[in-house]
């Protein structure tokens, strides 16, 4: 296939879709672009969804580039829902039954939120919370509404709850695990956003699972009850237990009457090698609805549900779609970040929510409660693996290099200022971190004072 | 919310609507003893003439009265500009000394009382509200509801509010004799602080400072938990209080020069004025002092601390226009247009003013070295248009009025030529950033929605790119309202500061530029 004015459709105007047209269009001037949504007319930052139910945003202020962006960059939208696809054809059917033709095909359709069967799960006032239609069904949902269910102990379900919260609406949040999200955070960490999910006087329940959804002679909810048998009333039940690929389009609906169509070849997800190539030529996935075949590295999932990970298979993909040379996925170091309530929480690197004897652990906690570190480094080496922080803003880069490189802990702790992001002015606590560790090993590691002259005319550490 | 806030706020609109209303009030009765005590000596014979049919007359109005004024006043004017004897036409304007002198009224007899019924009651309301607000919820940035907020999202309320606003600042600028009775209330505040009685803008100092002090008891009560706001906020309040509001007043106590030491030229733009020169040379050591250290703010202190700390020194921490903006007007910064076409508007505007500014003041400097021979009719013109168009129009009435409509730094953005001059430091000489933490931008808008200067800061956060724009003031929010910890406003080496192409850390399959 010659590159030259090649159409290229990629279906998803998420962050991964968006990012790959983006870079598809700075290395090619020629190539037809074209972005397929039935979601919304242009791209938004869907992690910010959330705020447009709290008042804090307007969608408008969500979109990040503004919409005469994709006329100027020539990258077509349309706004449809893609109903079936024929790969030997190279055509998407849309829902409204017309079509389009593509040279090369780019899968970014994102995630919807799991549901696992239980009763009552389809009535009216129970739903997930991913997509902008989402947004809109629980605006109406929950409108004059007097207590809320939140099943589900992820990031979505606190969001939810914050949500709600903001609109003084009552939350019953059940959680199955010992801890909220234990499954991804170790126990200090889970147990510090358990202290704050109730300090926001969420009504938290852990170790409960969610029975049925009871709805009332009009199909709406009404109540749910938990495994134990215990009844809550309730008018809006989030469902709030992770998402899985959206790719049930792909599946359902082969072109029945053609035999000889080519399927595409899926798993939980649609399963992409290193290039993010699927089974058929000329068609890629890349973003929540991808499953690599292999996991990209030791310390990743097969499925990468993260905006970070979307925007660079963005990336990954437009490279290899304007160059000569593939180059496969190869993320950096780990990095993810997530705000709880008032607590922001980032991570670099590796950490699990338990660790093998390989490795060992330095977490600090402020006396508040509310602000935490935690180290993982390697027992015998003692080189860092990766930190959690919450309420502490850490420098990207320092964390980066410092794993990446393979610093020794109290390398790491001796210039734990310069690691700090937080505001100015704000009290630092690299010295009690460095102290409790000092403490705890009888040593007297200390950091290097900064100057007055430096302190005066520098912020930055 | 809580019943102690809702009574608050009754007592807050009752002292509004009641400063809204006393003007109507009162009665009004010229004097001849009232003409000879207000009016320059040349003037007194030839005024007493003019006015003696109103001399005795009690009107009921203050309306009634300025136009009987006006009347005669302008029929003896015209007449004398008909002849074209143009040195006998009285240029100064008298209607504001003449009414409030002639305001038989409670007001005057009562000062305190009225000012305890409006200003001072609507501080109180005020209070009631703001210090109970977000009592018993944690620390933590709180924006929920402000798109639903009729007030802060230009729905009626801040239509309403505009409306007042921008109604406040032109009778201010252009009729202050309307609002006499307002000015009364505060004379007694003038006469203890300068032993002046006061003028419409000593209420207008008096009014402001209390906003900018009220409302800053509202930053510390909002934005609790973020050292960079409170400290922040607690110097825009010293430097209005202290620099704007009392020590000119003390000053002109101690018969020196009404100045504010921490006003710069170009936005303290009659600085090079010939009254104001004189007036500086002629009042000893301290008066000097006042010439030297403004032009030392000027050539040194502008580049110097521009250059170590970003504009943000002055804006957002010092400037009385910035303290506004940054207290009263704080619920409105989300108004602010962040389109690239606005920020092409904003650049052609506020360097337009700055070059207006230059050529005029380089003018009266001109004119001032050469006695006013040349250029001297033109120089007057320049100044009278830049104090309508500039300092009242832009500055006051679209500043300040259109924050609910425009957000708050509407002035700071599209017009302040001290602004554009920092900024034009910042951009291309300062230590000053905000730094984007690697690849962590989740692109969620919140930097770009609060930023009240309109910068798209997320354009810059998600490309990894750190934000140096000559319009920021620093004022910190973009980094306070930011959920994952992107933003940070630092100083540091210059090296790396601008980094046009950046690498978003995280994907090492390929070294993506942006």
């Amino acid at each position: 296939m010659s590159k030259a004015n090649r159409n290229i459709v990629i279906i998803g105007n998420g962050i991964s879709g968006v990012t790959c047209a983006r870079h598809i269009r700075k290395k090619d001037e020629f190539a037809q672009i074209t972005i397929i949504s039935g979601e919304t007319d242009h791209f938004f930052s869907r992690t910010a969804l959330m705020y447009i139910y709290m008042g804090h945003m307007k969608y408008e202020h969500t979109k990040p580039y503004e919409d005469w962006f994709w006329d100027k960059n020539r990258i077509n939208l349309k706004r449809a829902w893609v109903e079936k696809i024929n790969f030997e054809e190279k055509a998407l059917i849309f829902s409204n039954k017309e079509s389009m033709t593509y040279d090369v095909l780019v899968l970014a359709t994102g995630s919807k939120p799991n549901k696992f069967g239980w009763p009552g799960q389809d009535l009216e006032g129970v739903q997930g919370m991913y997509s902008y239609q989402d947004l809109e069904l629980m605006e109406s949902n929950t409108k004059d509404i007097s207590k809320a269910v939140i099943v589900g102990g992820g990031l979505i379900g606190i969001e939810m709850a914050e949500m709600l919260n903001s609109r003084k609406i009552p939350v019953t949040f059940l959680v199955r695990e010992k801890n909220f999200w234990d499954n991804i955070l170790p126990l200090e960490e889970s147990k510090m956003i358990n202290r704050h999910i109730l300090e926001h006087h969420i009504d938290l329940r852990l170790e409960t699972e969610l029975g049925e959804i009871i709805g009332d002679a009009s199909g709406k909810v009404k109540a749910i009850t938990t495994k134990t048998g215990e009844k809550i009333d309730c008018q809006f039940v989030g469902l709030t237990v992770g998402v899985s690929p959206n790719i049930e389009f792909l599946r359902t609906k082969p072109l029945e009457s053609s035999e000889n169509n080519k399927t595409i070849q899926t798993n939980r997800g649609i399963i992409v090698d290193r290039f993010f190539k699927t089974n058929i030529p000329d068609v890629y996935a890349i973003g929540d609805c991808a499953e690599f075949q292999e996991a990209p590295a030791s310390d990743r999932k097969n499925i990468e549900q993260v905006w970070y990970t979307g925007r660079m298979h963005g990336e990954t993909l437009a490279f290899n779609l304007t160059s000569d040379k593939l180059v496969p996925y190869q993320p950096g170091v780990w990095f993810n970040s997530a705000k709880f309530f008032d607590i922001e929480y980032q991570t670099y690197g590796f950490v699990p929510p338990v660790w093998s004897e390989e490795y060992e652990s330095l977490y600090w906690e402020d006396d508040g409660g509310k602000i935490a570190i935690r180290f993982l480094y390697g027992k015998s080496n003692m080189k860092i693996k990766g930190v959690n922080a919450f309420g502490w803003r850490l420098r990207h880069d320092y964390f980066d290099k410092a794993i990446s490189d393979g610093w020794m802990l109290e390398k790491v702790l001796t210039h734990l200022n310069k690691a700090s992001f937080n505001p100015e002015f704000f009290k630092s606590h690299h010295k009690a971190v460095l102290d409790h560790y000092n403490k705890q090993n009888g040593k007297s590691l200390k950091i290097q004072k900064m100057s007055f002259i430096q302190k005066l005319i520098g912020s930055r550490a | 919310m809580k019943t102690i806030q809702k009574i608050g706020l009754v007592i807050f609109v009752f002292g509004l609507l009641l400063f809204t209303l006393l003007p109507f009030f009162g009665t009004y009765q010229l004097e001849k003893e009232t003409v000879e005590g207000n009016v320059k000596e040349t003037h007194t014979e030839k005024m007493v003439e003019v006015l003696s049919p109103i001399f005795g007359k009690t009107y009921s109005s203050n309306f009634a009265f300025i136009s009987d004024f006006k009347s005669y006043f302008n029929t003896y004017n015209d007449g004398l500009k008909a002849n074209q004897e143009w040195d006998k036409v009285i240029w100064d304007d008298y209607a504001f000394a003449l009414t409030k002198a002639s305001s038989a009224g409670p007001v005057s007899e009562n000062p305190f009382l009225f000012l305890g019924i409006t200003v001072l009651i609507g501080v109180f309301g005020a209070l009631l509200y703001i210090l109970p607000l977000y009592r018993g919820q944690t620390e933590g940035i709180k924006n929920d509801g402000i798109f639903f907020s009729s007030m802060k999202s230009k729905g009626l309320l801040g239509m309403i509010t505009g409306a007042w606003l921008i109604l406040f600042y032109i009778v201010l600028y252009w009729f202050p004799e309307y609002i006499t009775n307002l000015v009364l209330m505060v004379d007694p505040i003038s006469v203890a602080l300068s032993g002046n009685p006061a003028s419409q803008w000593f209420l207008y100092g008096f009014i402001y400072t209390l906003a900018i002090i009220v409302m800053g008891i509202r930053m510390f009560r909002k934005y609790r938990g973020n050292a960079y706001q409170t400290i922040r906020t607690t110097s825009v309040m010293f430097f209005q209080l202290a620099f704007a509001f009392l020590l000119p007043e003390i000053l002109v106590l101690m018969n020196m020069p009404w100045h504010d030491f921490k006003n710069i030229w170009p936005l303290d733009y009659s600085f090079f004025y010939e009254y104001r020169i004189d007036g500086m040379i002629s009042s000893g050591a301290l008066g000097m002092f006042m010439l030297i250290w403004g032009i030392i703010l000027i050539v040194v202190g502008v580049p110097l601390f521009t250059y170590f700390y970003g504009k943000r020194w002055y804006c957002s921490w010092v400037c009385g226009c910035g303290g506004l903006a940054e207290t009263l007007g704080d619920p409105y910064r989300q108004l602010s247009d962040k389109t690239v076409k606005a920020w092409k508007i904003e650049r052609y505007l506020i360097h337009g003013v700055l070059g207006f500014a230059v050529v005029s003041t380089a003018l009266t400097i001109i004119n001032y070295f050469t006695g006013f021979a040349i250029l001297g009719h033109a120089t007057d013109q320049l100044h009278s248009i830049y104090g309508f168009a500039i300092g009242s129009a832009f500055a006051g009435v679209i500043g300040t009025g259109f924050y609910p409509l425009m957000g708050n730094r509407v002035w700071c953005r599209f017009g302040c030529p001290l602004a554009a001059y920092l900024g034009l430091v910042q951009r291309f000489k300062s230590r000053f950033r905000i730094t984007t933490n690697g690849g962590q931008c989740i692109s969620c808008g919140n930097c770009s929605t609060y930023c009240e200067m309109g910068i798209d800061v997320r354009w810059y956060a998600q490309r990894g790119q750190n934000i140096v724009r000559s319009s920021c003031v620093g004022c910190g929010v973009c980094s306070a309202v930011c959920p994952r910890g992107v933003l940070k406003l630092e100083n540091g080496d210059e090296d790396g500061r601008i980094n046009e192409m950046p690498i978003i850390i995280g994907n090492k399959s390929i070294t993506v530029k942006a």
